[in-house]
């Protein structure tokens, strides 16, 4: 890790728009779900391409088909993806989410269908992401100042450990990155239930402040329409009560130490929207893994370091997923899974600053082409939020 | 020493057991991170790691604090040493 994070330099990849990538992935991105079979025979066909295989994109409506569209356009206009194949069943949408990501100066081609049958679409798809392949590894990695750097984070299977150990350690390293203009990301807005005033206490505007409630508040319609319980099993879940965690309240007010103690929130985002600027955004979102994960990519961010305490396993096909825990029994049971071990912290070895730099050491590897445990592992859980039924 | 249990701030009602195997009647060893100082509390049930133990009693319908704010009610009385979870704490919320 560099001494001094003010001239701090990370080796990534330099794309059309001024982005810098962490990964260069060629993807093959399905619209719909029926075409996945093809997107995933291409992949099968051509090394080096990712595709990622989704449930919806059909009679979808509205603001939930406008989320679909923004999260498929925003993974495919990811800087971690150098170039993408699009298939869809049909030409209408199949275009829009090609055109979305054309604008950002990337190699992008649709392929469909309807009139073509698998087959056809296979060959011709396969024929454009081998020269995609191509393509994606003459680029070469170069300098970047530290504040193209994105970062996202989100916590999961949290149990007490979490609040006390992992998740202070995000905040230590949020509060290190922030002043040097770093663009981060945090949301799982039910999970803020209980802490959502000590949140609101640290936007920097009346304005920001407003909109975080409006999150807020819109989410908390969403729990009382559908509830039938406390929420107990599921917010928190069934493992974070195994870990100790018992109400809400105790886990939110664990999950907000992520965002240290010196960063504001200066802005806040709709699910998958991109932010205007750096610094600390709020993005309204689900609290699950993958979804929330799913989402940061979508919205461009290029690492999420991922704080937990049980153990949750999560990786993400585009975005390096960097795991810390502070629970000694999950250390010691899932080591595999974990990249940086913080547990000392708990038996007072270690000191909150040498954990928050052990974290960004991990971060600078990471973004310099390391990969995570989750890459290793083979987790690329790519999960889309959906608002409501299909029509 | 060993710090069998932590405690956020000075103040909060409970403390959380960061060791393995903790058993009814062990004397603990707590450290209060955000005053950096350290206490002791003997339990009275086994306690798992994660989970947490009351520093002081309280009476039913008591708002627990842990960091400082409140994370819930008691549902039952609950003794200084006891093991404080979902059957004897509950949310506010929802």
């Amino acid at each position: 890790m560099p001494a001094d994070l003010s001239t701090a330099v990370f080796r990534g990849y330099r794309r059309a728009n001024g982005r810098i990538g962490v990964r260069n992935h060629v993807i093959i991105l399905p619209v719909d779900d029926i075409s996945n079979a093809a997107a995933e025979a291409v992949a099968a066909n051509i090394q080096g391409t990712l595709a990622l295989p989704h449930p919806y994109g059909r009679l979808q409506f509205g603001a939930d088909l406008d989320l679909h569209f923004r999260t498929l356009i925003g993974t495919g206009a990811n800087p971690n993806v150098a170039a993408a194949v699009v298939i869809g069943i049909e030409p209408g949408w199949t275009r829009r989410v090609v055109d979305g990501i054309a604008a950002t100066g990337k190699p992008v081609e649709g392929f469909w269908i309807e009139l073509n049958g698998d087959h056809a679409t296979i060959l011709n798809a396969s024929r454009k992401a081998k020269e995609f392949v191509h393509y994606a590894t003459a680029l070469e990695r170069e300098e970047a100042p530290l504040r193209d750097l994105w970062v996202s984070t989100k916590c999961g299977e949290s149990d007490t450990t979490s609040g006390c150990g992992a998740n202070p350690t995000v905040g230590n390293a949020f509060d290190k990155l922030y002043p040097h203009g770093v663009t981060l990301c945090f949301g799982e807005t039910t999970e803020l239930t209980g802490g959502e005033q000590l949140v609101a206490a640290r936007c920097r505007t009346p304005a920001v402040r407003e909109r975080f409630m409006f999150m807020f508040n819109r989410y908390q319609e969403v729990i009382n329409r559908w509830k039938t319980s406390d929420l107990s099993e599921s917010q928190p879940t069934k493992g974070n009560i195994a870990g100790g965690l018992t109400t809400i309240e105790e886990k939110a007010l664990g999950n907000i130490q992520k965002i240290g103690r010196l960063c504001r929130v200066d802005g806040v985002l709709d699910k998958a929207e991109t932010p205007a600027g750096p610094g600390l955004w709020f993005m309204d979102s689900s609290s699950a893994a993958a979804e929330m994960v799913t989402l940061c990519a979508a919205a461009g961010y290029v690492v999420h370091l991922f704080p937990t305490g049980q153990g949750n396993v999560i990786g993400n096909p585009i975005l390096p997923v960097v795991k810390l825990c502070a629970n000694p029994r999950t250390v010691r049971t899932m080591s595999e899974h974990i990249d940086v071990d913080v547990s000392a912290l708990l038996r007072r070895e270690l000191t909150l600053d040498q954990a928050g730099d052990r974290l960004l050491e991990c971060l600078f590897a990471t973004a310099g082409g390391r990969w995570t445990a989750a890459e290793v592992l083979g987790h690329r859980e790519f999960v889309l939020t959906r608002l409501y039924e299909s029509a | 020493m060993t710090i069998h249990f932590i405690v956020h701030e000075q103040g909060d009602s409970v403390g959380t057991v960061v060791v393995e195997g903790v058993k009814a009647g062990d004397t603990l060893t707590g450290w209060v991170m955000e005053q950096d100082t350290t206490i002791e509390v003997k339990t009275l049930e086994d306690v798992p790691i994660g989970h947490k133990i009351a520093l002081r009693k309280l009476q039913n319908g008591d708002t627990v604090i842990k960091y400082g704010a409140d994370i819930g009610r008691t549902v039952a009385p609950i003794e200084r040493g006891a093991y404080l979870h979902v059957h004897n704490v509950k949310t506010k919320r929802w």
